[in-house]
Formats: C-alpha cells, sequence, structure tokens
C-alpha cells in the first residue's frame, strides 16, 4: 500500500517536476516578437514564457508558421525580442549567445568546405591546433558513420549525410546547449528513424540540453522528455506536457508502448485545433 | 545505387560471378572514347572542309584582295614571325597585362571596401549605377588625349575594362552571399574578421574568380581598341596598319594570331578556375563560360 502511493507519487514528481528538480539553464519569460515586413506587422510570437533545465530533452511542436523557428532565433540571440526577455544561467544576454549551439533546418554546410573542414570550422575559429582539431572530426565522423567521405564536398553528399555533417558540426565545439531546428524535416522515413537513434545515443553520451522543433508529434513525443504544443500564429505556447517513457528508448518499438499512445492522443488533442487554425490562416494568405 | 554509396568508403566485395560487371563497364567505357574520337575527328574533317573551300574559291569565286587566303596567311606568318611579329605581341601582352592586374586588384579592393562599409555603398549605388552605364570603349579616344598614343593609355583602357567587371562582380558577389551562412558562424563563435575572411570571401569567390577569368580577354579588348586609336606599335596597330594598306592578309594574320591567344588563355584560366572553384556541383560550372 504505501510502497504504492509512494511509487505514484515518484512518476508523479517525473513527471510534473522533471524541469524544476534540476537547474534552469534557458528561461524565457513573457517573451513576444513582431516582425514588420513591407509596411505590415506581423506578431509571430505572443507572451510566450518556458524554463529548459539542465540536461533536458525538450521538443517544440506546432503548425508550421507559428514561431517556432523566430523562437529559435531569440534564444540564440540572432536578433533581440520586441518584449519580455531571455535570461541564460540567469542573466541576460547582448546578442548571439555563444554557449548555445544552432543546428538549423537547412543544412547550411559551407559548400567550399569539405565534409571534414566543414565539420572542423568551429573548431578553427577557436584556434584549435591542426592536430586536435583532426583527431576531434575524426571521431565524430566515425561515429556518424561518414568514414570515407571526409574529403567530399557537401554536393557530392546526399541529404541525411548532410545533415547529420550539420549536427556534428555543432556537437565539435560542444555548446551547453543545443537547439534544432526541424533537423530531421526533409529526410526520408527509415533515415529519420536511424538519425533520430543516433541522436538520442550522442544526447545521453554528451548530457546536453537540447530543444528540438519539430512539426512531427510522433517524433517530439519519441525523443523528448517534455513535448511543448504551439499555437497557431501568433506563437504562444498552449501545452507542455512530459513524456513518461523511460530512457534508454527504443526508438525502433517505442510506436507500440501505452505510454507512447496516451501521451501522444492527448498532445494531438491539443494540436489539432491548431493545425486547423494553422491551415486556415494559410488559406486567406494564398 | 545505396549499397555502393556504403561501400564506397573500402573495397567493394562483389559477389561471385561479377567479373561480368567489369566486363561490362569496360565495354561502356570502349563506347565512350570510341563516341570521343568520332567527335574530335568529324571535327578535324570539318575544318579541313572549311578552309579547302577558303583556299580553293580564292581568285575563282572570289578575290583575294578582300579575303585573302589560308596559305597566304600562313606565308605571312613565317615571314612575320621571323620579322617583328614578336616585339608587337610582347607590346600587346605588356600593356594587358599591366592593365589587367592594376585593374583587376583595385576592382577587387573597391568591392571589398564598399561591401564593408555598407553605408558608403549605398550612397555611393546611384553613381556607380550611373558610370556603369557609359560603354566604356566610348572614352578610349579620352584616353589618347589624357595620357599620350604610347603605352599607358592602352594600359588604363585595359585596366578600366577589367577594373569594373572585377568591381561590380566582387560588391554584387559579397552583397548576395546567404545571410544564413553569416549567422551560423557568428552563433558558431566567429569574430567579424573570421566570418569575413572565412564564410564572406569564400562564398563571394566564384563571383569574383570568374570576373577574374572574363576580365583578360576583356583587358586585351581594351589594349587592342586603345591601338586602333593612335599607337606606334602593338599588334592592334599592326592590324590597323595592314587594313590601311589595304593588305587583307596582314590583317587576317594579325588577327588570327590574337584568337590564338585568346584561346590559350581560356583554356589556361578555365584549368585555373575548374581547380579553385572544385567545390561547386558541375551544373552552376557554366555561370562563367567564355568571353572573348
Amino acid at each position: 500500500m504505501m510502497a504504492s502511493v509512494k511509487a505514484a507519487h515518484m512518476t508523479e514528481r517525473a513527471a510534473a517536476g522533471h524541469a524544476a528538480s534540476r537547474d534552469t539553464v534557458i528561461s524565457i519569460e513573457r517573451v513576444g516578437h513582431v516582425f514588420r515586413t513591407k509596411g505590415r506587422r506581423v506578431q509571430a510570437l505572443l507572451e510566450t514564457d518556458l524554463r529548459i533545465s539542465e540536461g533536458e530533452f525538450l521538443t517544440i511542436v506546432g503548425p508550421s508558421g507559428c514561431g517556432k523557428s523566430t523562437l529559435m532565433n531569440l534564444i540564440v540571440g540572432l536578433f533581440p525580442a520586441s518584449t519580455g526577455e531571455i535570461l541564460y544561467r540567469g542573466k541576460r544576454h547582448n546578442g548571439v549567445n555563444r554557449s548555445i549551439g544552432y543546428v538549423t533546418q537547412a543544412d547550411n554546410l559551407y559548400p567550399w568546405r569539405s565534409l571534414r573542414k566543414n565539420i572542423e570550422f568551429p573548431l578553427e575559429l577557436r584556434g584549435v591546433p591542426a592536430r586536435e582539431r583532426r583527431e576531434r572530426s575524426q571521431h565524430l565522423i566515425r561515429r556518424v558513420g561518414l568514414s570515407g567521405f571526409e574529403n567530399s564536398y557537401p554536393h557530392e553528399l546526399s541529404g541525411g549525410m548532410r545533415q547529420r555533417a550539420n549536427i556534428v558540426r555543432t556537437l565539435a565545439y560542444q555548446p551547453e546547449v543545443i537547439l534544432m531546428d526541424e533537423p530531421f524535416g526533409p529526410l526520408d522515413a527509415q533515415t529519420r528513424l536511424i538519425l533520430q537513434n543516433q541522436l538520442l545515443e550522442l544526447w545521453q553520451e554528451e548530457k546536453k540540453t537540447i530543444i528540438f522543433i519539430t512539426h512531427d508529434l510522433s517524433e517530439a513525443v519519441a525523443l523528448a522528455d517534455r513535448v511543448v504544443v504551439m499555437s497557431a500564429r501568433p506563437g504562444r505556447i498552449k501545452t507542455v506536457a512530459p513524456v513518461p517513457i523511460p530512457r534508454p528508448r527504443n526508438l525502433f518499438e517505442i510506436h507500440k508502448d501505452e505510454r507512447f499512445l496516451a501521451t501522444y492522443q492527448a498532445l494531438w488533442l491539443s494540436l489539432e485545433d491548431e493545425v486547423k487554425r494553422g491551415a486556415a490562416q494559410w488559406q486567406v494568405q494564398s | 545505387m545505396a549499397s555502393t554509396e556504403l561501400n564506397a568508403a573500402g573495397d567493394v566485395a562483389l559477389p561471385p560471378g561479377a567479373s561480368n560487371v567489369e566486363d561490362d563497364i569496360r565495354a561502356w567505357e570502349a563506347l565512350e572514347r570510341r563516341e570521343k574520337w568520332k567527335l574530335m575527328i568529324v571535327r578535324v574533317v570539318l575544318a579541313i572542309v572549311l578552309l579547302s573551300i577558303w583556299e580553293y574559291g580564292t581568285d575563282r569565286w572570289f578575290d583575294a584582295l578582300w579575303f585573302s587566303s589560308p596559305l597566304r596567311v600562313l606565308r605571312h606568318l613565317w615571314d612575320w614571325a621571323q620579322d617583328d611579329l614578336l616585339k608587337h605581341l610582347v607590346i600587346t601582352l605588356r600593356e594587358t597585362f599591366i592593365g589587367y592586374s592594376c585593374g583587376t586588384l583595385l576592382g577587387i579592393a573597391m568591392g571589398v571596401l564598399l561591401a564593408r562599409f555598407a553605408f558608403v555603398g549605398r550612397v555611393l549605388d546611384p553613381f556607380i549605377l550611373a558610370v556603369n552605364g557609359i560603354p566604356r570603349i566610348a572614352l578610349a579616344p579620352l584616353f589618347i588625349i589624357w595620357f599620350g598614343i604610347g603605352e599607358p593609355s592602352k594600359i588604363v583602357l585595359a585596366g578600366l575594362l577589367s577594373f569594373f567587371l572585377c568591381f561590380y562582380a566582387t560588391l554584387s558577389g559579397l552583397r548576395s552571399v546567404d545571410p544564413a551562412y553569416v549567422a551560423i558562424a557568428r552563433v558558431m563563435g566567429a569574430t567579424e574578421r573570421q566570418t569575413f575572411f572565412k564564410v564572406v570571401l569564400p562564398a563571394a569567390s566564384p563571383w569574383i574568380i570568374t570576373a577574374m577569368k572574363i576580365g583578360v580577354p576583356f583587358a586585351l579588348v581594351g589594349a587592342i581598341v586603345g591601338e586602333f586609336m593612335a599607337a606606334t606599335a602593338g599588334l592592334g596597330w599592326k592590324i590597323q596598319l595592314y587594313t590601311a594598306q589595304f593588305d587583307t592578309t596582314g590583317a587576317v594574320t594579325g588577327v588570327l594570331v590574337l584568337m590564338v591567344v585568346v584561346i590559350m588563355f581560356n583554356t589556361a584560366l578555365n584549368r585555373l578556375e575548374a581547380h579553385v572553384l572544385r567545390w561547386r556541383p558541375e551544373s552552376s560550372g557554366a555561370a562563367g563560360s567564355d568571353v572573348q
């Protein structure tokens, strides 16, 4: 009797209190953002509050155009938010925050650099000696199965290979937090599954904090500690739900897990309206 | 396809009986080689036919006075080579190269400056547009007045043509760099300086290199046109002189020499470009095709 109460209590805490139990790395406080395009003002983001804790894997889902990428750009500091503030370990940051890595949606590998040179780029910026750069890039290249392609240029690689290179380029210089904006978006289902698996392994090895944007709810649930659902534009946070599936997870089997299905269904209810509202906006626009 | 890709790293282990594949590949390669030879032979035959018609038709269908003939041109080339061809060629090439080097360097420097100091660049934009509207060759007579009939006026004209080419290409190239490249460099920790030298400049390099390539024949045109106007030496002057004396053979020979010079430059520059820009996918390599 006592034990089961305690167990129930534990799961509840693990679920809801994940963030509270660890140090907050990033806190987003009442952040809103307005874009001005062609004389029109577009409210991209509205009153967003969110706390991300150390070592957490947070995923964000929402209809397209809901300001997910804007939120990422604000977190990394590419431009300042119109309203509210973003604190990194309790402090405001002016300009780009170099403790945060950013894996963008397009791979943005430099086409004039070979695969190896692309991965070594952030190390080069930091003046890491050539020998060490080589060792580190070699290790990462092997880690994600790109051996043999070190000297290939990006246009000679497949989309999946480029995206892997894009991810390990960011891992190479070991930022504390990594933002990922639909990194597996354009890839086929099989490649995605393999890369998702590799990503979880890397995350567990390197103990990073990851914020991961996706439009795919099942990807969001499968990867995350917590899933954030965002509303259609103007984007704000609609639901935050923990994913009570223990780690390490088997992504190849996770879709049959009851806890996965339950979380997925609950979140889908929340997301469905937004997807429809987003689609309606879309039609008005075009 | 997928399996060859995965195996590309190491040796591809062929299943038993796969030697047939090797044979097929060899047969296919032989076919490709044959196609190549066929193309070459047809080209050579076409050249011989055209030259023969020209040679045979001279003084039968048309007067040698107007069009000369291949054999006459060859004979003249031989005589000229013994005489002062080299001297004039060297003068023209010297004008071309001094003008080209100065023009290209200044053009790139100016483009970089205006791209870096964006405000100054914006201020100057309409002026640049206006100057760009001037047909540069039309300035040749003015340069003769300003810089005399010697080599300097030709150097300036050659330099001007390559300057504008490189200047516009550099400025447009630097301005059109994908902002995402710059943003991601900043995120990865690049300083202003690193961003410029490691990201912006390489990203704009295809523009600059293509302009440098096209600039060589442009500079040559500048030097030749300058010599046409007023000069005392150089291939352009010599061609002008032959024409004035109704010596079509001489003029055609001069043009032929220029053609060979330009072909040599283009071949060398294409090789160089292909090497420097080897990171580009092949399809976009056509961006800077030959300009004579």
